[in-house]
């Protein structure tokens, strides 16, 4: 299990997660259905505007599923930031893990700590995190 | 009177895989207890001490069954209903 991922993407994510600090910040990447390809990289706000916390706006959450549906797409991968721990799932992320197909990719915005080791994948699936490898393409 | 219930892939164990199903009732509840009378065991995923989920989204066509009274939501033939589990952690 690995997950591919372009640096664009990659960049565009700690970015994100730069930007939205002190809060966790949150999104997916969408691919054609069944490829498993993270094509398409969408933003989405963190309506718990929290440190600690994220969750995609019900409303907003409905609208990508019925939006991923139309253009047959699937979620390819999950992705929010933790504003000061470790890049790896917490408690929470794991009790809520609601998509066993999904990557779930954390990123810490930690600023001491190089890109490189914050950037991190994961599935998991029924409670289980499994660590999986991230390679990023040019 | 046939409702058409999207399912979650979460959820669809219950459903062997099926990613849409079909139940009846009038109100929220009657729906949720239809559901789990044919697909047993996917009222607990729903449902908790009586409860929604907290982390279960679920909308009725394009609303939030939150903003239309929860369990009390009516349901009328036609409508759609889908069920979301939240994106969310800490």
């Amino acid at each position: 299990m690995s997950l591919t991922i372009s640096r664009a993407f990659v960049d565009a994510i700690i970015a994100q997660s730069r930007a939205e600090y002190p809060d966790e910040c949150c999104g997916v990447i969408l691919g054609p259905a069944g490829s498993g390809k993270a094509s398409r990289k969408k933003a989405m706000v963190n309506a718990a505007h929290s440190p600690t916390f994220y969750e995609f706006d019900p409303k907003d959450l409905l609208a990508l599923y019925r939006e991923v549906d139309d253009q047959d797409e699937e979620i390819v991968v999950i992705y929010h930031s933790h504003t000061e721990t470790e890049a790896y799932p917490s408690r929470t992320d794991i009790a809520y893990a609601g998509e066993p197909g999904a990557h779930y990719v954390l990123v810490s915005s930690r600023k001491e700590i190089a890109p490189a080791i914050e950037f991190r994948s994961y599935r998991i699936i029924d409670g289980v995190v499994t660590e999986e490898e991230v390679s990023i393409t040019d | 009177m046939s409702i058409e219930v999207r399912i979650p892939t979460i959820l669809r164990p219950f459903t062997k895989d099926q990613k849409a199903v079909a139940a009846s009732g009038a109100s929220l509840t009657a729906l949720i207890t239809d559901l789990d009378s044919q697909f047993p065991g996917i009222g607990d995923r729903l449902l908790e001490n009586g409860a929604l989920r907290r982390f279960i989204n679920i909308y009725i066509n394009d609303e939030d069954v939150r903003f239309l009274g929860g369990l009390e939501a009516q349901i009328k033939d036609g409508d759609s209903v889908t069920i979301l589990p939240a994106v969310a952690g800490g």
